[in-house]
Parts: C-alpha cells; sequence; structure tokens
C-alpha cells in the first residue's frame, strides 16, 4: 500500500480541491505538506519527506515546458520552508475560499464562515473605542483640529502627538525608536502601572505590533553553532509566532509543557526539566513567557513569575515576557503583574541584572486595533552596546507606522476623569462582556461529552482538549487527529478553528484554539453548533461503549 | 593610552563608535554590569549577540544622524552654536521637510479612521466614497481589524490595474501583489526567500555601489554574499552590462550568484535608467538566471529632460514571451516617495512575476507570520492608485498639488546640481530623478590623513565636521559604497527651495574653508 497514495486519497476525504485545477491542487498537497510538529517527534514520522515536495515538482515540470526557475522548492531558503504558523494556516485558508464559494453561490450546509481562529476584535464587530479613533483622524486630517465636532481633549493629545512628528506630520518618519514623546508617555504609563517602579523612557521602543519586537529580539539572542547554538525556552502550548522565529532563525527550540491539569499553570520544575535536558544539544540562553496565556488563557500567580525570574536568574537567561494580554483578565480571583513589577520587589540583586525585554500592543486588551499595527517593548538591563545595536537594527526599517505609534499613545494616555471624553471612554463595557464570554465559553464548553475546557482566565481564546475517538485517529492517517476534526468542523458548520497541533501539545492529546470574541449571540450559536458537531462526530467515529465509557 | 580608555573617556565618541561594524568595532567586552555589581557577564553581550546582526550597518540613520539628533537637544537646552537650527538632509523624508500631504489623502484616511465623519458635508463626496469602499472590505467595517496577510483584496486590485495603465495595458493579476510595511518590508522579504546554501553554494545577490544601504544591511543579516557591481560615475552614473558580468564572473569563484537588485531610479545616485539599458540587463538576468529584484520606488521623481521612466515590468513584457514567460522579478514600489512622500504610514507593495506557485504559498505563509501590513498604509496606498478622476470633486485640487510637488523637486533638483558645480572640489551629475545629489569630493591629502587618524572614512570625517560647523545632516559616501580612494556624500533635495538655497552656499563656504584648512 503506498502512503503516498493514501495521503492523497485522505487530502479528497478531508475536502481540499485536489480535482478542480492543477494548480489548486499543488496548493492543496503543499498545504498538507507544510504541516509539521516539532513538538510531536520527527519529521519524517509525518511524511513530510514522502508527502510532496518531490511530487509536485514533477507536476510543475511535466505542466511548464519551460527551465529551471531560479527559485524554486529546491533553491528556497530552508529556514523559510521551516516556518509554520497554523493562525493562518491551511485551515484558514481553507475558509476563505469556502467563504469565496458561498459569495459565488456555492451550497453548504450553512451560510456563513465564522473565523474564530484569530483574536481580530473588529473583524468580530467590537466597535473603536471612539476616543483613539478621533486622535488618529484629527492627526490624519489636521484641518479638523478647527472642527467643532470634536472634544478638546481629543485635540489637545493630536496636537500634542503631531508636535513630536517631523513637519507635524504623520507622514514624516519617526525616530527608528518612535516618536519621543509618546515613549515617554509609555514610560509613566508603566510606571503608573507598575505602582512607581521606575520606568525609563530610553528603554522604549515603538514597534509594528507586539511581534515585530518579539522578532528582533529574538533576532538578537540568536548566534553559536552546533552544541552553543542559541536554544529558547517557549511553553508548549505557545503562539506559533514563537515557534515560527525560532524555525526562521534556525534556533533551538526548547519545549516546557504547561500543565493541563492545573489549569496550565508553569511548573518550576518542568523550567529545570526542560532546561537540563537542552543543554546537551544547545546553550539555553533565552526563556519566552506568555501571560497572560495564549492560547491557553491562563494567568500567572506573582509567586510563579518570582519562581521563573530566579530560575531564570540562576541559569543565566534573557526573559521575554510576553503581556500583550495584561488588561484581559477576567477571573476575579487572578490579577496581572507584570514580569518587571515582580522583579523589582525581588529585589536590587535581582532588579539590576536580569535582562528583560516585556511586550505590549494596541491589537489587544480594550481597545483591539490590530490593523493599526502598534505596540512597544520595554527592555531592562540591557547592555548599553547591544542597546546601540538593536537600534542600529531597527533603523533599518526606519520606524513603526506613526498611525500606530498614535494609536499606542492613546492606549496607555487615555482621558483623564477630568477631560470630557473621560464618560463615554469610562462606560466601555468591552471588558466586562469578554469575562461574560469567558465564562460562558467554559460553561457550555465543560457540558459537551468529551471536551474539557480549563477555565478563560485571561487573553482572548479557550483552549480545550477534545476526546478523538482511536478510529478518527486511524483516519486522519498522519495527519494530526485534531486537524481532521477542525476541518470536518468548517465543512460541516463554517466554524474557522485551529487545530491544538498548530500550538503544540503534549503527545496523544488533542485540543483546538478558538476565540471568545464573537459576540455574545453569535458566541452562543457557535458553541451550540460546536457541541452538535462534536457529538456528532462522536458517533460517527465510536462504538457505544467508548461513549458510553 | 589603550583605545578603549579613550572611547570611555568621550561619551560622544562612545555613541558614535557602536555604531560601527563587527571589524571596526573588536574590543573586549567589559565583565561588569551597569551597577557595578560586577560579578556575572550578561547574556546579551556584544561577545554572544549574533555576529550577523554586527555586521549590519545603516549610514542612512548611522552615527552623524545621532550626533544630530544630539547637537538638536544641545540647542534646546541653549548650548551655544554657529547656527541655530539642525538641517536634517540625511533621509527622503518629505513632510519632515515641510511638504504639505495631499489633502483628498489625508481625507480618506481620516474618514476610515473616524467614520462618523462621512456624515460630515464638508468632506467631499469622492473622498466618501473612497474610504466607503475601503471599509466595507475591513473585517467588521473597520481599519482595526487584521486584513488578509497578503493585503486588503480591494487593493490589490487597485494595485493590479494601476500597474496596468501605468504599463500601457500589460496585464497584471491581483494575485501577484503582496501589499507590504514600506518597501523595505517586501525587498528584506524577497531576499530572504533567496538566501540559502553554505560555502560555495551560499547565495550571492548582485547591488549597485553605490547602493541604498538597506540592501547591504539585509545581505549582512542573511549572512548572504554581497556581489558589487560599480555604477559608472563618468557617464552619469550608468549601467554598463559588462560591469555586471565582470562582477558575476568574480563572484562565480566563492558564492552562487542568484539575484540582482536594481535601483531605478537610482537611490543615492539619482539616474534614469534608458529603456535600452533595461533590456540590456533583462537579457543578461536571462542568461545567468538571475531573480531579478527592480526597486521602482522614485518612479514617479523623474525631471531631467529627455529621462522617462520604463518599468522593469513592461520592458520584460515587450522582449517577448521568451523573456515573460521566464525570467523571475519582483519590483517593489512605496507611499513614502514621489509626489505624497508618506513615509509614516509605512505603505507599499511588490508585484511578482514567473514566481514559482508553490515558493508564492511560502511566501504567503513567510509573511502571515507578521499577520499583516499597517491598514492606514494600505489605505494610502489605495489612493496612490487610484486616486481622484478628472469627472470627481477633487480632481482638481489633487492634480495642483501633485503638479505643484513635483515641479518644485525638479527645480530643487536643478538648482542643486548647478550650485553644486560652480564649487571647485565638488562634482555632481545631473539629478535626473529620485530625490538626492551624490557629488564626488575632492578632498585634500592632509584631511584623509587626519580622517585615518581619528579612525574615520575621510568623507565620515568630512561630514562630521560640516554638522558641527554648520547643523547640516548629510550622509557620507562611503555609507552607500563607493570606487576606492573616491568621496562622496549623499544629500535629499527635499528642503523648501529657499531653505535649500542656504544649505548649499553654506556647504559651498564650508567645502571652501575645509580645503583651506586641510592644504
Amino acid at each position: 500500500m503506498g502512503g503516498t497514495g493514501r495521503r492523497v486519497c485522505f487530502a479528497r476525504q478531508v475536502g481540499f480541491p485536489i480535482c478542480r485545477d492543477d494548480i489548486t491542487w499543488r496548493t492543496s498537497s503543499c498545504l498538507v505538506q507544510s504541516i509539521r510538529f516539532k513538538t510531536q517527534g520527527p519529521v519524517e514520522q509525518y511524511g513530510l519527506k514522502r508527502y510532496s515536495t518531490a511530487e509536485a515538482t514533477v507536476v510543475t515540470r511535466e505542466n511548464i515546458k519551460m527551465r529551471e526557475k531560479t527559485l524554486t522548492m529546491e533553491t528556497l531558503n530552508p529556514q523559510v520552508k521551516a516556518v509554520e504558523y497554523a493562525v493562518r494556516g491551511p485551515i484558514v485558508l481553507k475558509a476563505g475560499e469556502i467563504e469565496r464559494g458561498l459569495q459565488q453561490g456555492q451550497k453548504h450546509p450553512f451560510t456563513e464562515v465564522i473565523k474564530a481562529n484569530i483574536g481580530d476584535a473588529h473583524a468580530m464587530g467590537q466597535k473603536p473605542i471612539t476616543f483613539l479613533r478621533q486622535v488618529v483622524a484629527l492627526c490624519s486630517f489636521p484641518e479638523l483640529l478647527e472642527s467643532p465636532s470634536f472634544p478638546e481633549d481629543a485635540k489637545v493629545r493630536a496636537g500634542r502627538i503631531l508636535q513630536g512628528c517631523g513637519g507635524q506630520s504623520l507622514g514624516s518618519y519617526s525616530a527608528s525608536q518612535g516618536v519621543d514623546c509618546i515613549r515617554r508617555d509609555i514610560a509613566a504609563y508603566i510606571k503608573q502601572r507598575d505602582k512607581g517602579v521606575p520606568a525609563d523612557w530610553d528603554n522604549v521602543y515603538l514597534t509594528t505590533g507586539a511581534s515585530d519586537g518579539i522578532v528582533s529580539i529574538l533576532k538578537m539572542l540568536v548566534s553559536g553553532q552546533g552544541l552553543s547554538r542559541c536554544g529558547v525556552m517557549i511553553p508548549i502550548p505557545q503562539y506559533p509566532l514563537y515557534s515560527a522565529a525560532i524555525a526562521e532563525m534556525d534556533a533551538v527550540q526548547i519545549n516546557y509543557y504547561l500543565d493541563e491539569d492545573h489549569c496550565w499553570a508553569l511548573d518550576i520544575n518542568e523550567l529545570h526539566r526542560a532546561y537540563l535536558a537542552a543543554k546537551e544539544h544547545c546553550h539555553p540562553r533565552v526563556i519566552c513567557i506568555i501571560n497572560p496565556g495564549n492560547p491557553t488563557g491562563q494567568v500567572q500567580s506573582k509567586k510563579c513569575i518570582e519562581e521563573v525570574l530566579h530560575f531564570a536568574f540562576e541559569e543565566n537567561l534573557f526573559v521575554m515576557a510576553d503581556e500583550v494580554y495584561q488588561d484581559n483578565v477576567y477571573s476575579t480571583d487572578c490579577q496581572f503583574h507584570s514580569f518587571k513589577k515582580v522583579l523589582y520587589e525581588m529585589g536590587p540583586e535581582y532588579f539590576n541584572t536580569v535582562e528583560l525585554a516585556s511586550f505590549h500592543s494596541t491589537s489587544k486588551g480594550y481597545s483591539g486595533e490590530c490593523g493599526f499595527r502598534g505596540g512597544y517593548m520595554e527592555v531592562l538591563n540591557l547592555d548599553p552596546e547591544v542597546k546601540a545595536q538593536l537600534v542600529k537594527l531597527l533603523s533599518v526599517r526606519l520606524c513603526p507606522p506613526v498611525s500606530g505609534q498614535a494609536a499606542m499613545d492613546v492606549i496607555v494616555n487615555p482621558p483623564l476623569p477630568h477631560e470630557p471624553s473621560y464618560p463615554q471612554f469610562h462606560e466601555s463595557t468591552i471588558l466586562g462582556a469578554l469575562a461574560e464570554k469567558a465564562r460562558m465559553t467554559e460553561h457550555i464548553l465543560n457540558a459537551v461529552p468529551g471536551i474539557k475546557c480549563n477555565p478563560v482566565q485571561g487573553a482572548m481564546y479557550a483552549f480545550p482538549s477534545i476526546f478523538i475517538p482511536p478510529r478518527a485517529v486511524e483516519e486522519a492517517l498522519g495527519m494530526p487527529p485534531d486537524m481532521l476534526y477542525c476541518l470536518r468542523l468548517l465543512e460541516d458548520t463554517g466554524i474557522c478553528i485551529v487545530p491544538g497541533s498548530g500550538f503544540g501539545q503534549r503527545e496523544g492529546t488533542h485540543h483546538f484554539r478558538m476565540t471568545i470574541l464573537p459576540s455574545m449571540e453569535k458566541l452562543k450559536v457557535l458553541l451550540e453548533k460546536l457541541r452538535d458537531f462534536h457529538i456528532k462526530f462522536l458517533k460517527k467515529y465510536s462504538s457505544l461503549e467508548e461513549l458510553e465509557r | 593610552m589603550n583605545k578603549r580608555h579613550y572611547i570611555r573617556n568621550s561619551s560622544q565618541d562612545l555613541r558614535l563608535f557602536r555604531w560601527f561594524s563587527a571589524k571596526q568595532c573588536a574590543l573586549p567586552t567589559p565583565k561588569m554590569t551597569e551597577n557595578g555589581l560586577g560579578h556575572r557577564e550578561k547574556v546579551l553581550n556584544m561577545n554572544t549577540m549574533n555576529p550577523n546582526v554586527k555586521r549590519v550597518e545603516y549610514a542612512v540613520r548611522g552615527p552623524i544622524v545621532q550626533r544630530a539628533v544630539q547637537i538638536e537637544k544641545e540647542l534646546k537646552e541653549g548650548v551655544k552654536k554657529p547656527f541655530s537650527e539642525v538641517i536634517k538632509a540625511n533621509i527622503g523624508d518629505a513632510h519632515a521637510m515641510g511638504q504639505k500631504p495631499i489633502t483628498f489623502f489625508r481625507q480618506v484616511v481620516a474618514l476610515c479612521a473616524y467614520p462618523d465623519l462621512l456624515e460630515d458635508n464638508k468632506f467631499p463626496d469622492d473622498a466618501k466614497n473612497r474610504a466607503r469602499r475601503i471599509l466595507q472590505s475591513c473585517g467588521g467595517g473597520s481599519l482595526g481589524a487584521y486584513s488578509a496577510s497578503t493585503g486588503i483584496e480591494v487593493i490589490r486590485q487597485d494595485v493590479a490595474r494601476y500597474i496596468e495603465k501605468r504599463d500601457g495595458g500589460i496585464p497584471s493579476n491581483p494575485d501577484n501583489i503582496y501589499l507590504s510595511t514600506g518597501a523595505s518590508d517586501a525587498i528584506v522579504t524577497m531576499l530572504k526567500l533567496l538566501t540559502s546554501g553554505e560555502g560555495k553554494t551560499r547565495s550571492g545577490v548582485m547591488i549597485s555601489i553605490p547602493q541604498y544601504p538597506l540592501y547591504s544591511a539585509a545581505l549582512a543579516e542573511l549572512a548572504a554574499v554581497q556581489i558589487s557591481y560599480y555604477l559608472d560615475e563618468d557617464k552619469c552614473w550608468g549601467l554598463d552590462v559588462s560591469e555586471l558580468r565582470r562582477a558575476v564572473e568574480a563572484a562565480r569563484e566563492h558564492c552562487k550568484p542568484r539575484a540582482l537588485c536594481i535601483i531605478n531610479p537610482g537611490n543615492p545616485t539619482g539616474q534614469v535608467q534608458s529603456r535600452q539599458c533595461i533590456e540590456d540587463v533583462i537579457r543578461f538576468a536571462a542568461e545567468e538566471r538571475l531573480f531579478l529584484m527592480a526597486d521602482e520606488v522614485y518612479q514617479d521623481n523623474v525631471y531631467a529632460e529627455g529621462c522617462q521612466f520604463h518599468s522593469f515590468k513592461k520592458v520584460l513584457f515587450e522582449m517577448g514571451p521568451e523573456y515573460s514567460n521566464t525570467v523571475e522579478l519582483a519590483s517593489f514600489h512605496s507611499t513614502s516617495k514621489c509626489y505624497m512622500g508618506e513615509c509614516g504610514f509605512r505603505g507599499g507593495y511588490m508585484e511578482v512575476i514567473n514566481m514559482d506557485p508553490q515558493v508564492k504559498l511560502q511566501l504567503t505563509k513567510l509573511v502571515s507570520v507578521r499577520l499583516c501590513p499597517p491598514i492606514p498604509g494600505q489605505v494610502l496606498l489605495d489612493l496612490v492608485v487610484n486616486p481622484p478622476r478628472p469627472d470627481e470633486p477633487s480632481y482638481a485640487t489633487f492634480i495642483k498639488e501633485r503638479t505643484a510637488n513635483l515641479e518644485i523637486l525638479a527645480e530643487k533638483a536643478k538648482l542643486t546640481e548647478q550650485i553644486f558645480n560652480t564649487v571647485s572640489g565638488i562634482r555632481c551629475n545631473p539629478v535626473q530623478g529620485a530625490m538626492y545629489t551624490f557629488p564626488r569630493l575632492t578632498l585634500p591629502e592632509k584631511a584623509i590623513a587626519a580622517a585615518k587618524e581619528k579612525g574615520q572614512a575621510p568623507d565620515m570625517f568630512y561630514c562630521m565636521k560640516l554638522l558641527e560647523e554648520t547643523g547640516i545632516c548629510l550622509v557620507p559616501g562611503s555609507g552607500f559604497g563607493q570606487r576606492d580612494g573616491t568621496h562622496h556624500f549623499r544629500m535629499t533635495i527635499l528642503p523648501a527651495t529657499e531653505k535649500l538655497k542656504i544649505v548649499l552656499e553654506n556647504i559651498r563656504a564650508f567645502h571652501k574653508r575645509f580645503t583651506e584648512e586641510f592644504s
């Protein structure tokens, strides 16, 4: 039995359009073969080599009788090939395809695709914060500063930002680290958030979304060859930006597993285990933490953060704290603690030595302004010469988008109680609604047999574990079973979610990530559809005994 | 006194010093933390840092610019200088130099950012229509949603239509259009795809010398091999195919040449390539199987009479299917230059031709990791490719503003060339296009010796002195690459005409003083 044949067959089963035309066929098979899971064992196990690179190339050569291209799958940067990003991976591409089909009148058992794959609040109907958009509009078209329909506080903010821009225009480049006055505002905000812990604006760098800052810092850190190659500790499950960046830089990914049975908590013993194991084959130099967790939604306790920082101190690791969900904490018994504040409270021995970069963004929180690509990072204890190198590196890309910087400024410098926009700004119910959706998601999912969901303490996602019957696993034929599950779900219901395998998970477990962002009504419908699908799926693939067990 | 000690003594020099590349800066790292605890080395220090990052250099925002910022602060604090303001002629940043934004563009951006304004009767209907159309194609009708990683669909369509029109009807497929975060983003992405191999099979990328240092910086970061081909200063920075051939032959000894980058109109050199020359380059790329990267961000900035912009794509297609079906090409454009100069929005696109479909998917995957280019930048790009039409209310103002911006630039290009060429010791080619002049300097032997003593390139020494004495901030030619023994600087022609005149006069006077001082 040829493995390849069966796999193509599988592609047909799961609905990749293998027959429509050559290009889509190659597209699909290429997508399938690019799914690779470092967290789950060697590549060959999933048939990467057999599955398609070579095969599809043959098709290309047969069909197009021309000389070989300069840039082909064979000559492509192998690190680029190794990159994976499930949040916009094959399921999402398939969803886009179905959506276009629906528009063209194709029949499906549903009328719309619901994209719950990504934390994209506005796309899910969340309204922008009026004040933020007023300031951005004023900055974009300063003639509006004369308009009586804009509040004074918005005008003052806009005027101040424009003062900080070359030629008082959003259209000029800013300094590569960002507009000076915005960096100062961010430092003031951090200081206030951390109850007075000093923040130096010279340590603040604006970025193109948090992703940009994370990749830049990783880039600085990656060096060495063989046993001295830089190792980066990341949680599993993780946000796949990390694994993608590590693959692109050819650094060594060191997995530490979060404890699903303890609400995805980080266990310091697991950090030690992962660190010691990795030391055999690389030089661990960085630890990445996502708090509140993405995709896992846990909020780290202060004690746990202390332990991590102590560990980093002991083992001489650079700490990268991804804190983009810092305002998204829902559980009443949880609280966000910034790594920086905890580090400060541990005393000068720690605060003056541990190298820390923390990241924030305009995309999450209550504002959800993803499209502006605003963000910042604060670095602590960075070697001054390295800092100059960082500025140099950032300067090659000139500057982060200035409108995103303006949006960031509004987020760190919102209306004050005595200002005219304060009441409307303060009335915003966005975070309250998110908390409610977090609870509802947990409850509904936990009522479904074969689904188990930890509380969504923070962030914007549920990451439940799902039981997939052995027969379904068998049918998946080397494709991750939760990928099969998500594809079926998409085809049956139009719901687009991301398989857990795209984030990494303990072997033999299966999950999916879904955002809690759809409106309450839509979310309810979505969860009910999901429940019905899950039961149907179980019935289809299980014997009765299995179900009763 | 050892070198390190000397550097520590001067904070200004230290800051500048840190900018130099690894080869210039192989110093031991102190095993001391800032606070003097002194017992542990930093995880991330100059020895442990990514060596490729160390090799990166980017003169356009290099040590001179750092010093300029510092001087600006000193002026604000009341420090006395022989000048009252710093003039930053180091970078093509039109708005910072006082150019006004195109009204229509900004109206649409404001409408998109704050759609309540759609009810405001002060905004023209065409601006509102554009804004509505764009918002309809955004998730949730908001600029705040992520777009597809390749960019908003309707904007990609608009870009394709714009290219078709520009190229006299040669078809352009929206599927080949990728929106980007400025052109730089797309250029780096393409270079990333192209870099592979080890040792003698490592990718080699041909770039012009002088070049825009984004290229050398990206190649350093990717540890790809830079293959320099020299432009001919004596022939108005012309590109000679025999020089391309020489460079590729020499490079073959130690790497695998795989891509050829062209900047047209030229940055920093301002030449506009002739159609014949483009054809020759394409033929060369076809013969050598090189991936062509055409940096065409200055395509609307052509000033010299008799010069015309020809896109690589158009020429490629006019050369017939033998070429147009085979040569792999990526061309780049941006919102930052031309008549609009909207640098801060970081808008841009690239069009890829003849790219392997599987590689295209890999490209899409790679760009998806960064989610999407900033939406306000995408909006601005849409307006650039889809400006007011003659039958629309904003047309007249738009044309007036655009024409004025381009005419002034043309006038300044001519003025700059004329004044520089009256200075003995400065020789300047015509600024046919783009936004810069890159004149050649004759520097006295003594000045060269003085620079050497300081460990600086002679033109760095010159520019630094110019900055300290006049407040004018330029970029030394050494930051762009130049033939050994020659010296240049790059200066933008963007300052307002009156200011530009003063700048040019000040440089003339400085050059005379400098020459006398070191003779």
